[in-house]
């Protein structure tokens, strides 16, 4: 789509970790607003918040290894009006500290944003216990709460600066290894918003983080099967743009949901709610189901859970021929 | 504004007290004895020790209260009604539909009420959040007053938020422990037991006073004293009696979470109408 200002994907993509992104994003809307602060739980540089505290050190609270305190502290930092960014890895936050982001964030409305990055199995060789793939689910079921997944690092830049001008809470993932840069410098993001990456009529492909890449390929060989697939990037999936996803659907009439987590309770769970209740349509979920990840190779996971081009391009044939019979 | 005499402000607490078994009573569920056993407590912060407006809750230098163990929230709605943030007939609706006074503490349904709390251990890191961010804006007039319980200190997220006190230096944080010595399962001895607290809260680099906390001028003094130390976050160990003002409830952990029947009120209010049978009741 022009006016989106993509890359040409058939051209060598730049490739970054998504999360270098969020620390650009950071120390840039921290130049922009004094009361944007930081706090994190002893990963400062995994993390990517060392810009930000590199450059604003009275402004960064190093917690320790405590994402209780974590988040608990972030509520008392937004109370006196700052707009604190609290950052972890997702298997700890949201992880462990899901109750004091229910009531001390959430109900009680203060607009703490949550950071949890190495996210997804492609965090590789440290295992299942550091791959977090419930996090989405924890966080999307929580009122008040906006959930965001960019699909890569200039977008998680867009996201953290438009994260620190939103009055509610957030919470942003971010996937540790490279990812190929699918937007430009001048490709829009808002938070609710979905873009139509890719337009086509047979089916419906609703993919986020780092899977949107993913999809686009599958989308390119689908193409020459004689499947036009439209590909939608979400990367907000609360609040989620039903609108943009049901007029999609209405014109294709089948979906393949794509997501490097659970898909019970995640962008697989929250398009099969959406469409159950407004526009029942045949729908594959790409996306872990109901298991845990393992050590190993980033890529040689991603294709041992299934959760690549390959298996997206299956899901959509799938569909497409339940749609014809 | 000027001070207030001390019988002045225990006339106070038994008014909060008579308000805390009425509510109670009324609203038929709640905590009894740890609202009771705070009534001299929060008469001491609200009417004396913190710096507020009940007209503008929002005040940008008042003194902040946060009750980590939500549900002692009676006595914060009695002592807030007395100081004129809301009418006192509403604390009548306590843990009814629709009302501003939930059966634990929203900070978005009541002006004043600074923090939204029930489960337990978060009071004390909001607090961290509080004075460090009164830190970068080089805040110095203000301080964060913690209410908490003895038995939420078995929460590890209290510890937690005491490290990052304690290293950070937070001395515009005052803590106050509620040692009443019970939870709901019985006294906090066979629960869990806290040990040496002093000792422990001084390793985690606190400033500890110890008083007892039903003594309205020692609340005060130590308040006072607790302002005056500037390198280190402050907690007071308040000794307290649970049920405080009701004989049949003192000590009595079973009182933790039950209210009190009609008739159990009827004869609460007597006693503290009398002062323990020290006056004459007005309605007798």
């Amino acid at each position: 789509m022009s006016d989106l200002h993509l890359a040409d994907i058939h051209s060598e993509l730049n490739q970054e970790p998504i999360r270098k992104g969020f620390g650009r994003g950071l120390l840039a809307a921290g130049k922009l607003d004094d009361n944007v602060v930081a706090a994190c739980a002893d990963l400062t540089d995994s993390t990517q918040m060392s810009l930000f505290k590199a450059e604003f050190p009275q402004r960064f609270v190093e917690i320790g290894v405590a994402e209780q305190n974590l988040v608990t502290v972030g509520a008392g930092l937004a109370a006196m009006g700052k707009i604190p960014f609290v950052s972890s890895y997702a298997a700890f936050s949201p992880g462990r500290n899901w109750e004091q982001i229910r009531t001390t964030i959430c109900l009680n409305e203060q607009p703490v944003k949550v950071v949890g990055s190495h996210a997804g199995v492609s965090v590789g060789p440290d295992g299942a216990t550091h791959q977090m793939l419930e996090d989405v689910a924890l966080m999307r079921v929580l009122p008040h709460m906006v959930v965001i997944v960019p699909g890569d690092s200039l977008e998680a830049e867009r996201a953290t600066l438009a994260m620190a001008k939103d009055g509610r809470p957030n919470y942003l993932r971010l996937a540790r290894e490279a990812t190929p840069i699918i937007t430009t410098d001048k490709t829009p993001f808002e938070i609710g918003k979905a873009y139509v990456y890719e337009k086509g009529s047979d089916v419906t492909i609703i993919a986020t983080g780092t899977m949107t890449y993913q999809a686009l390929l599958a989308a390119e060989q689908l193409y020459k099967d004689g499947i036009e697939a439209e590909v939608i990037h979400c990367p907000t999936i609360k609040p989620l743009d039903e609108e943009t996803i049901l007029k999609s659907v209405r014109k294709t009439g089948c979906v393949v949901t794509a997501e490097e987590g659970q898909v019970i309770g995640g962008l697989g769970g929250a398009i099969a709610e959406l469409l159950s209740e407004h526009h029942p349509a045949l729908l594959k979920r790409v996306g872990m189901y109901d298991h845990f990840g393992e050590s190993g190779a980033p890529e040689e996971l991603l294709e041992h859970f299934g959760l690549d081009a390959k298996h997206i391009r299956l899901a959509a044939h799938q569909v497409t021929d339940k749609k014809k019979k | 504004m000027p001070k207030r005499s001390l019988e002045n402000l225990e006339t106070i607490a038994n008014d909060i007290r008579e308000d805390i078994i009425r509510m109670l009573e009324h609203a038929g569920s709640g905590h009894s004895a740890g609202p009771l056993g705070l009534a001299d407590i929060f008469t001491a912060l609200y009417f004396d020790v913190m710096k507020h407006d009940p007209k503008n809750p929002d005040w940008d230098e008042r003194d902040i209260l946060l009750l980590s163990n939500g549900h002692c929230v009676p006595v914060r709605y009695a002592t807030m009604a007395h100081a004129g943030y809301f009418p006192k007939k509403e604390l009548l609706t306590l843990r009814q539909l629709g009302s501003r006074l939930q059966g634990h503490p929203e900070r978005t349904r009541l002006p004043g009420m600074e923090t939204t709390s029930g489960p337990l251990g978060c009071g004390l890191s909001q607090a961290c959040g509080m004075a460090l961010a009164m830190r970068m804006d080089n805040i110095l007039n203000r301080w964060v007053y913690v209410v908490m319980g003895d038995g939420e200190l078995d929460e590890g997220n209290i510890w937690e938020a005491a490290m990052l006190a304690g290293k950070e230096k937070l001395s515009h944080i005052i803590g106050i422990i509620d040692r009443n010595n019970i939870q709901i399962d019985g006294p906090t001895d066979d629960v869990m037991p806290l040990g040496d607290l002093k000792a422990k809260w001084e390793a985690f680099g606190w400033h500890v006073l110890e008083i007892d906390g039903n003594d309205i001028e020692a609340v005060i003094d130590a308040c006072t004293m607790g302002r005056a130390v500037s390198d280190k976050p402050i907690m007071i160990i308040a000794y307290t009696v649970p049920g405080k003002g009701v004989d049949f409830m003192e000590y009595d952990f079973h009182w933790h979470g039950t209210p009190p029947n009609k008739d159990q009120a009827k004869l609460a209010l007597h006693e503290l109408r009398t002062l323990g049978g020290k006056i004459r009741g007005e309605h007798e």
